[in-house]
């Protein structure tokens, strides 16, 4: 039995639903051998508000196809634009969360985030900025931990904090690299929670990239795999219709939950 | 209390007295007394060793010498000069006593010598001071220089003195070497560009940044008659060292971990904030390294550069020594040489400890 609702790569959404849009996109890395082409033809349209995960075999080209819509790698050809607007360069309207924390390690939590807030709200008073990111180092919860360095924090902690910092220069559309694969299961669970939690108050668009099939069907509205490279593309899309708030244990027990990951696991197999 | 003693003895490099303290706390006395036995009994046993060696040593070279003058004598003079030599040699007379390898002992009397010497200027200059001083606020009021001391240096002068130039030629490879290497750092365009310079000029010698540096400042400073000698050895001593720091430093800012330049990029910080905030930081570790390294240089060349330029310190005081020939002469270049070495550490010491401060991952041990 299939799950019972498929969309397919092909579908196309109203324009105005639309938040994020990759269109006929390419991308040739040159190399001694040649140029490599890792993606073609790849079309992906991500609406307001949906929480995407991508899964792949590893590398064919997720994070490469991520860096371009982040605007840190350039595009080949094709386009991509957010909510209509073709995108030039890396750009605070999309927030990205690195598999590596990435945070500097001689600032302090809260510096870490004041980083990014201090450009985006050139505006607000200095109270104003300093509350924008205690509420999000609050919300990812690190009440306790503003004034700790960055490199006296466990790994989880890091996260946190790198969560924090990309939703505090209030991002359009968030980026996310396999950013819980370091970490042991426990805490990615934890982490999971904290990021879905933000995800559903702020209401904006996530892709997530994850080589975890139950992390891809936990967090998703829909989750897109991808086509082995090299000319990688959209494989295949499953659109995941569990209800919101989801609780793991109600993920779990569900019906379709097999069906999901037996679909997404054949995928990756075949 | 005491852990915290330990800590700052720790941080300034001083760890091997770490088991005396705790030793002395009744502290697991069979593992801190082997302890003690390993990092200062076997050192001090190195040290006492060295001592026998060189006492051997000299004493050899002094019977050599002793040896030659007394045949020189019997061959020039007959065998009554060579007695008469041999019984002056004996006698410890100053006028023939052989000049060669100082022993220990002589150089620790030296070194008595010099620090009394020392005391003896310093209350010399401050009779001076008291002599001058009605007569100097005259000369102030009415806007005339003020009589300075012009007598000879001591020792211990001609030491600060070098410490003073040792850190105004560091200072100034610090103010020259940290911009134009973050600057280059920055810009592969640039880095490549420079290479050529960098790779030339950094393995010249001494000798010849300081001629160069003669020749710039001696025609700058013509029409003025303050004394150049201080402002020549200084520049000399910066550019002689201050290559280890430019090119550690373009290579720290060059190579920030690719990470932190992506997160700059998508929170779009401006260029000024990049550096500050992001790139500074993270390369300053090896800024760090490249300044120990400079420093240990400039200490090393200063001496030299001192020496060649005649200007005060303890390369001239060597130079001068060794001219003079005085009986005890050797014996006080031998005192500058562990006095110079020491200093070298303790600057070493200074700058790791900074070093290690300044590195954000303060466990890492350099
Ligand atoms: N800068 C680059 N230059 C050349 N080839 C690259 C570069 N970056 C990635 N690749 C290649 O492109 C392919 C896709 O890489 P990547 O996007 O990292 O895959 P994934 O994230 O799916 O594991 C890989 O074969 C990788 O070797
Ligand atoms: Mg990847």
């Amino acid at each position: 039995m299939m799950p019972t609702k498929i969309f397919k790569k092909q579908e196309k959404f109203a324009p105005a639903e639309v938040m994020l849009d990759l269109h006929d996109l390419k991308k040739v890395y040159p190399t001694p051998k040649g140029d490599y082409v890792v993606l073609e033809h790849l079309d992906l349209q991500v609406k307001k508000e949906e929480f995407v995960t991508i899964i792949g075999h590893s590398g064919c080209g997720k994070t490469t196809m991520l860096s371009m819509i982040a605007g840190l790698n350039p595009i080949s050809d094709g386009g991509i634009s957010v909510l209509g607007t073709s995108i030039k360069g890396p750009g605070p309207d999309r927030g990205v969360i690195f598999q590596s924390p990435s945070l500097m390690p001689w600032m302090t939590a809260l510096e870490n985030v004041k980083l990014g807030v201090r450009k985006v709200f050139p505006h607000a008073t200095k109270k104003q900025k300093e509350d924008i990111c205690k509420y999000y180092l609050n919300k990812v919860g690190l009440d306790g931990s503003f004034n700790k360095k960055a490199s006296e924090l466990s790994q989880g902690m890091q996260q946190r904090v790198g969560i924090a910092r990309a939703f505090a220069i209030k991002p359009k559309v968030l980026l996310l690299d396999e950013p819980f694969g370091m970490l042991d299961s426990l805490t990615r669970g934890e982490l999971q929670d904290v990021l879905i939690e933000i995800w559903n108050k702020e209401k904006i668009t996530a892709v997530m990239i994850t080589h975890d099939v139950d992390e891809a069907i936990f967090l998703a509205d829909r989750v897109i795999m991808m086509t082995s490279g090299p000319s990688a593309k959209i494989g295949d899309i499953l659109s995941i219709d569990f209800e919101r708030p989801r609780t793991r244990k109600a993920v779990i027990g569900h019906d379709d939950y097999y069906k999901y990951r037996k679909y997404l696991i054949d995928f990756l197999e075949h | 209390m005491s852990d915290k003693l330990i800590k700052i003895i720790r941080f300034i490099g001083l760890g091997f007295l770490e088991p005396i303290i705790r030793l002395s706390r009744g502290e697991e006395p069979r593992k801190n007394g082997i302890l003690i036995l390993k990092i200062i009994i076997a050192p001090l046993a190195s040290v006492l060793l060295f001592i026998g060696v060189w006492q051997t040593g000299s004493t050899a070279l002094f019977n050599k010498e002793a040896n030659y003058r007394i045949e020189k004598a019997l061959k020039d003079q007959g065998q009554k000069a060579a007695d008469e030599m041999k019984l002056c040699i004996d006698s410890g007379d100053i006028s023939c006593q052989p000049n060669t390898l100082p022993s220990p002992s002589q150089v620790n009397a030296s070194f008595k010598t010099l620090l009394k010497d020392h005391k003896a200027i310093s209350i010399d200059k401050k009779n001076f001071k008291e002599k001058t001083a009605a007569l100097n606020k005259q000369r102030n009021a009415e806007g005339k220089d003020p009589i300075v001391y012009t007598g000879r240096p001591s020792f211990v002068d001609q030491i600060k003195t070098s410490i003073k130039t040792v850190f105004a030629g560091f200072l100034l490879a610090i103010l020259i070497a940290v911009p134009i290497g973050v600057i280059i750092g920055l810009s592969d365009t640039l880095r490549s560009s420079f290479n050529w310079l960098i790779q030339i000029f950094k393995p010249v010698s001494p000798v010849v940044w300081l001629l160069l540096v003669f020749m710039i400042v001696k025609t700058l400073t013509k029409d003025s008659d303050t004394d150049s000698s201080f402002i020549i050895s200084f520049i000399s001593v910066g550019l002689c060292s201050m290559w280890a720091t430019l090119v550690n430093t373009a290579m720290g800012v060059s190579t920030v971990d690719k990470d932190f330049i992506n997160v700059a990029k998508v929170l779009k910080l401006g260029p000024l904030q990049k550096v500050f905030k992001v790139i500074l930081p993270s390369s300053l570790p090896l800024i760090f390294t490249g300044l120990r390294i400079t420093l240990s240089v400039a200490w090393m060349v200063l001496i030299a550069i001192e020496l060649l330029a005649q200007s005060p310190g303890l390369g001239s005081f060597v130079w001068e020594e060794f001219q003079n020939g005085a009986n005890d002469s050797n014996s006080k270049i031998i005192v500058a040489m562990f006095v110079i070495g020491i200093i070298g550490f303790l600057l070493d010491r200074l700058m790791l400890a900074i070093q290690k401060f300044v590195s954000f991952n303060k466990n890492e041990g350099i």
